[in-house]
């Protein structure tokens, strides 16, 4: 698949992420289009998985640790196969399995997440088994910056460098916002490099919206032998619509009739710029 | 007299650890009080050591479960049960991940301790999590078993033990199922239902009654969830008075379970829950403990002649 491709699947993804979160009522928008483009290229670059071989024990294994922004998610998926996009059709609705957050009733999904400060312990899991059988398959779990708050995640940090793991990258969507303003407000996690480093792992920066930079990045896990591999991605909550980007009331604000029209002109017209189409204003 | 169950834990796990590499205890600093030292000496490469952090230690053995190892979570109960519960009700429970975790020092197994180090708590909290057994086996016959049914449950299994000798109620080969009662004697008059380190002072009581004409039963209820209401209710029927006895808070736990499924099926019995009540709990030995709040021999048939003389 060329940049190009990946460039545009990423707004495909935003303008499916605002369709089932407005057809829904509900949802997480701003943390879903913040994270978006870090699973566009795990899923269509980096990880060794796709519908035939989920079953597989050698398979890459992707835990979504911030299962809030499930609909980024489930879009993904939907797009690479592992269920019809049909089926969003139902997100958040009576009996459907597509719930609010990750539940292996869906396919494709590893383990059920929600609660924060989870996935990584559980990853840490899944990567020592690995170590345990000499098998090849890589661990990556997706952190929220405001989730770091939770003493579990350190827990697990700790754990993921005492075992060597360095099978296992973890990433974090580093969009600077959670539900009450600013996290560096509401419990300040900076120095993040510096935390993860006397933890005992192997850290990198990136622009978390740069898809040939994620590419890069993850695809150079892990950093050090022996060491687990954090990535902080830079990233805008709600990236992609203009008016929700970097404003908190988008962390699981649904749009109106009107927003959700004028958000999806906007991706549009980024779709038809980048396939070089002419705009009509 | 018997060992203490967690001996034979400790023996079950590593006889089964020995036949499968993918058997995995995890411990949090807590192999010396779990007897697992000489598991560790002998296959060092199968217990894993997540150090005071009972949160990853449930996390952890929910990502090991799912890349296939059977996962044996080996902590103390009052840690295991509440500061890692969200991890079991989610990473486990929820996600559905065959881990059997094991409570050890349960109850008031650290009575000198104080209350942080009790687990009187914990059939209440996960009796309301959905998808997990809770098994408080009564003697060493039925903590062998119970450990080997919880390897092959395919499914949550919450165990837990005390740290003292118990006699032995059961001769070696008595069926065990999870969910499956066991009646240790028939009674007429009065029936014990109980669980855990309880049963023996159960035993106890049921004699003294006997020596008094009285006909007592007694039902090891080892397993709390899913509750055996079947052989519960077939007793009932059969008695004039109900004692449960649990090393548990009176609130939550088997006399409430067990309260419920009469009441649902209509069975009106006399009916009495001994258990550690609602107040700050003394401290003291777990024999002291039992014997200020009637989970004793003397105790029990207090219960149950005021049950039957009321």
């Amino acid at each position: 698949m060329s940049d190009h491709e990946l460039e545009l699947k990423s707004i495909q993804y935003r303008k499916h992420i605002l369709k089932y979160i407005k057809m829904a009522g509900a949802g997480h928008t701003g943390g879903s289009l913040s994270c978006v483009d870090i699973l566009n290229v795990l899923y269509n670059r980096i990880l060794r998985v796709s519908p035939e071989t989920f079953e597989d024990a050698d398979r890459d294994r992707y835990l979504q640790s911030k299962g809030h922004s499930v609909e980024a998610l489930y879009v993904v998926l939907a797009e690479r196969g592992f269920f019809p996009e049909s089926d969003l059709e139902t997100l958040c609705g009576y009996e459907s399995h597509y719930v609010g957050h990750p539940t292996r009733k869906v396919r494709g999904i590893e383990h059920n997440t929600g609660a924060l400060g989870h996935g990584l312990s559980v990853s840490v899991g899944v990567a020592l088994a690995g170590k345990m059988d000499d098998a090849d398959y890589r661990v990556f779990t997706l952190l929220g910056d405001g989730e770091l708050a939770e003493g579990s995640n350190w827990e697990s940090a700790m754990a993921a460098s005492n075992y060597k793991l360095d099978n296992l990258t973890a990433i974090v969507d580093w969009n600077t916002l959670q539900i009450t303003g600013r996290t560096k407000d509401v419990c300040k996690t900076d120095p993040l490099d510096d935390k993860f480093v006397a933890f005992g792992w192997s850290v990198a920066d990136v622009p978390g919206h740069d898809l040939k930079a994620l590419g890069e990045v993850l695809g150079r896990a892990p950093f050090e032998k022996g060491k687990p591999s954090l990535i902080i991605a830079r990233t805008t909550k709600g990236k992609g619509v203009s008016f929700m980007e970097d404003v908190g009331k988008w962390h699981h604000g649904v749009p109106n009739d009107d927003e959700y029209a004028a958000a999806i002109r906007e991706l549009e017209s980024a779709e038809a710029v980048l396939k070089g189409e002419k705009i009509s204003v | 007299m018997g060992r203490p169950n967690q001996d034979v834990v400790a023996e079950t796990l590593l006889e089964l650890a020995r036949a499968d590499k993918d058997v995995l205890v995890l411990t949090s600093d807590s192999r010396g009080s779990g007897k697992l030292v000489p598991f560790g000496k002998e296959l060092p490469e199968q217990i894993v050591e997540i150090g005071i952090a009972e949160q990853n230690l449930v996390g952890m053995a929910a990502g090991l479960a799912s890349a296939g190892k059977r996962v044996f979570g080996v902590s103390p109960a009052c840690f295991l049960t509440a500061r890692s519960l969200e991890q079991i009700k989610n990473d486990v429970a929820y996600s559905d991940r065959p881990v059997t975790l094991i409570g050890i020092s349960a109850g008031v197994s650290y009575g000198a301790l104080g209350s942080t180090h009790h687990s009187i708590h914990d059939f209440a909290v996960l009796r309301a999590v959905n998808n997990i057994d809770i098994v408080a086996p009564a003697d060493n016959v039925e903590t062998r078993e119970a450990i080997l049914a919880a390897a092959k449950a395919e499914r949550p299994v919450y165990l837990r033990f005390g740290k003292v000798p118990v006699p032995d109620l059961h001769p070696e080969g008595t069926p065990f199922r999870i969910g499956r009662a066991i009646t240790l004697r028939h009674g007429d008059d009065v029936v014990f239902v109980g669980c855990g380190e309880t049963v023996c002072h159960a035993v106890a009581a049921a004699d003294l009654l006997s020596k008094k004409g009285v006909s007592a039963g007694v039902i090891s209820m080892h397993t709390v969830k899913p509750l055996d209401a079947e052989t519960l209710l077939a007793a009932a029927k059969n008695c004039r008075a109900l004692v449960t006895v649990e090393e548990h808070s009176v609130h939550g736990g088997l006399g409430e379970a067990c309260a419920a499924a009469l009441m649902e099926a209509g069975v009106s019995v006399p009916f009495r829950i001994v258990g550690i009540p609602d107040e700050y709990t003394v401290t003291g030995k777990q024999a002291d403990i039992f014997r200020h709040y009637g989970i004793s021999a003397q105790g029990l048939y207090d219960a149950a002649t005021g049950l039957l003389e009321a």
